[in-house]
């Protein structure tokens, strides 16, 4: 499933990354990488943009970008 | 005495600015709590312990290969200029996704120190890091230091001086995944059974970064023999670990070696005391600030509360203000007795400075709204909310920063776009920052709203004001998206900062320089300009119609109100044929439709060099056309008998749209990319704000 399909509060794994590598790079220097756990922590409006906790730091994602982000549920 | 040439490297929102401000002392250096505070490399050059230290504050980048402009700046730093030695701030309490730079900073084998900043937040949240391990790990001297409660500042300097003095440098014990770790050693010890030899790399390093397809590398080994050897063990490996990691994407396998190794080096370094996963504070300020559902309007109420705040807070000093400043250009006009220097110093220099001066209060408290939003971290989080409503009017939620930046002053919010990567992004940004009113047009709107509105109306209008504005820049923004710079969109990935409050001192000195500034200004810039305004009123002398009223007052000389009404009527006269009354009457023509008198006029001209010339050149127009009977009126009452309320209203929307003062037209012809986008911009603004003034008028007339 997407990232984007996720709730408020879930937890998940990323299986697999789908940007252009640019936005990829960006990803993995905030720790966003194939493998890496995220909680969901907040949505705006439609979820529009969301709110994810990686290791310790909270990054803002707008849906279009957690759409690209394949994850599992866990 | 020697100099160290030190650079200070890191990732955004570590307090590398900050960092600097306690190792000199100073607070020369401009402080927030958001990525993208500091847009270029900056210099501070202090003394410690006989040695000169030459400080270089570089924008913060989350990754070597920098993703947006002002990352670039670090990026080419780094990479070709010289220097002695690189601080690598850190932040303590993120220490893992910090130490992804910190790896790719290793690779450019030069000296270096690693600070781990923000001990005493660390030590607030329970963690407790060792600091010899990870010296031991990375191989690199290692301090725990705080900006903001000074500690290890001392301990961090002394490291710097013997780093700079040592000459050997200390290998890394990082160690990769275990088929990684293989495969550098198949390919180090063949490097070492040859002898080869390639700058002061070491085997190990060689390895590395065949691995990892370095392309310098791979250029430099290109040109020696023991390429042809190396081939075949290279393809072995690569694939070899092309197995392990299900991918051949080295960037994908570098990204997961990099994580897994900082994710190995917090859980050996860092120890938490608080074993519960209960959410931090952060996440529950979080969980209200960017509601789904109140995010939004929680927003708008703290701008509301601002603009209230603004008019009404500051409405208390300006009385006094006023009434202080009305006596002491009586007081002084007193003791003149020649009447030209006297209209000089009365009429201009303290009715224009005075103008500007009386809007101090009102600014104070704008600047210290804007610099709590800058230091809580709340920014960020407004970004976050308004970047589904921006993105439809094709700006990016990072412009925000740019835009809010843009009520403080637009040179600052024109250079803090090059946080964003799109250079039409930048350019849309760019275009409608003048949208946002600045701090200096902030007296323009206090002046109007106070004469034409009742007091408990004036913050709402004020607010009115400045919202208008912004929704006026979201819609031109859409129209240049739509006709101008098509493009694709820049995605929206952003850190949210943990939120801090503010301490006291910072706010303080963010404040007091800015206040300091606006000072100053109205010393010096708007002195001259007053002065120049004063003269262009009060001259030519007109010969003739002196000579014309002399006649006119010696036939009526017993009739006393006859001889003001003469006297008024000659000023007003006066005053049309100075040049200034010239260069408004030509220009009138083009504000007619908008109900604009010819000062009004010349008030926008002259604004163009400060907004808050605008005031002053008002200031002084109309205590020129004083009544002479009427000696202490202040300009509110003045231009609430002579102006109608649409043409104030006009008035208003032209000053919010039209061109930015002189210092903001330049930056912003640098930051656009040439004088051609200036031409382009003012095109823009004077036909945006004609159209809008007109309508206003219109409408209200």
């Amino acid at each position: 499933m997407k990232l984007l399909e996720l709730e408020k509060h879930d937890k998940a794994r990323i299986l697999k990354i789908e940007t252009d590598e640019a936005l990829k790079g960006r990803l993995n220097s905030f720790g966003i990488a194939r493998g890496s756990e995220l909680t969901i922590e907040a949505c705006s409006m439609g979820k529009q943009t969301i709110e994810i906790l990686v290791d310790g730091t909270l990054i803002g994602l707008r849906g279009e970008e957690a759409s690209k982000i394949e994850v599992e549920r866990i | 005495m020697d100099t160290i040439k030190v650079v200070l490297a890191g990732q955004p929102n570590v307090g590398k600015s900050m960092l600097i401000n306690a190792m000199s002392g100073s607070n020369s250096l401009k402080v927030g709590n958001f990525s993208g505070v500091t847009v270029e490399k900056t210099e501070v050059t202090f003394h410690h312990d006989s040695h000169t230290l030459e400080m270089v504050d570089l924008p913060g980048t989350y990754s070597i290969r920098g993703f947006t402009q002002e990352e670039q700046v670090a990026h080419q730093y780094l990479l070709n200029e010289e220097y002695d030695v690189i601080i690598n701030v850190l932040d303590s309490t993120h220490l893992q996704r910090n130490l992804l730079l910190t790896l790719e900073l290793l690779k450019l084998n030069k000296k270096m120190v690693l600070a781990l900043n923000m001990a005493d937040e660390a030590d607030k949240e329970g963690l407790e890091i060792d600091v010899t391990q990870i010296e031991a790990i990375i191989g690199v001297p290692t301090v725990l230091v705080s900006a903001n409660s000074k500690e290890g500042i001392e301990d961090l300097l002394h490291k710097v001086h013997e780093v700079a003095d040592s000459q050997e440098r200390i290998n890394s014990n990082i160690v990769y995944s275990d088929p990684v770790e293989e495969e550098i050693l198949e390919i180090s010890n063949l490097l070492e059974e040859k002898g080869f030899r390639l700058r002061d790399l070491t085997s190990r390093e060689i390895a590395i970064r065949i691995l990892f397809e370095d392309k310098d590398l791979y250029k430099e080994l290109h040109e020696h023999p023991i390429m042809i050897e190396l081939q075949p063990r290279i393809v072995a490996s690569l694939k070899h670990i092309y197995t392990h990691h299900d991918t051949k994407n080295v960037n994908d396998i570098k990204a997961n070696e990099y994580i897994a190794i900082t994710r190995g080096i917090r859980m050996e370094t860092v120890k938490s005391k608080i074993e519960d996963e209960s959410k931090n504070s952060t996440q529950k300020i979080d969980a209200v600030l960017i509601n789904k559902i109140f995010g939004i309007p929680i927003f708008l109420f703290l701008m509301w509360s601002l603009f209230q705040l603004t008019f009404k807070v500051g409405a208390i000093p300006m009385e006094y203000i006023d009434a202080g400043i009305g006596s002491f250009g009586d007081a002084v006009g007193s003791l003149i007795s020649n009447p030209e220097f006297r209209s000089l110093v009365v009429d201009g220099i303290i009715a224009g400075v005075g103008a500007v001066l009386l809007f101090l209060p009102n600014i104070i408290i704008l600047y210290i709204g804007i610099a709590l939003l800058e230091t809580t971290g709340y920014m960020s989080r407004v970004a976050f909310l308004l970047d589904g409503f921006f993105h439809k009017f094709g700006l990016h939620g990072k412009s925000f920063i740019p835009l809010v930046t843009g009520f403080g002053c637009s040179v600052p919010a024109y250079m803090s776009t090059r946080t964003l990567k799109s250079e039409k992004d930048r350019l849309i940004t760019l275009f409608i920052i003048g949208f946002m009113s600045c701090g200096a047009k902030l007296p323009v709107y206090v002046l109007f709203i106070g004469v034409f509105f009742a007091p408990e109306e004036a913050g709402n209008m004020l607010f009115v004001i400045y919202i208008a504005g912004a929704l006026l820049g979201l819609v031109m923004a859409k129209a240049l998206r739509v006709f101008v710079f098509k493009g694709e969109d820049e995605p929206f990935v952003m850190e949210m900062p943990k939120y801090r409050l503010p301490s006291f001192s910072l706010i303080w000195h963010t404040v007091y320089n800015k206040a300091l500034s606006y000072l100053k200004k109205a010393g010096t810039f708007i002195l001259l300009a007053s002065m120049l305004i004063w003269f262009a009123s009060a001259y030519p002398k007109n010969i003739s119609i002196i000579k014309k009223y002399e006649e006119k007052i010696l036939l009526v000389e017993s009739n006393s109100t006859l001889v003001v009404n003469l006297k008024n009527e000659q000023k007003l006269e006066s005053l049309e044929n100075s040049y200034l009354g010239q260069i408004g009457k030509f220009s009138q023509p083009l504000f007619e439709p908008l109900g604009f008198d010819w000062k009004m006029t010349v008030a926008l001209e002259t604004g163009l060099a400060a907004k808050e010339v605008v005031v002053s050149t008002l200031g002084v127009l109309y205590a020129i056309g004083d009544e002479v009977d009427e000696t202490s009126s202040s300009l509110a009452k003045k231009l609430k008998d002579k102006i109608s309320f649409a043409s104030a209203m006009a008035f208003i929307v032209f000053v919010m749209i039209y061109l930015p003062c002189l210092a903001a037209s330049m930056v912003f012809a640098k930051e656009a990319g040439g004088y051609r986008y200036l031409a382009y911009l003012f095109i823009f603004t004077t036909i945006t704000a004609w159209i809008f003034s007109f309508i206003t008028y219109r409408i209200l007339l």
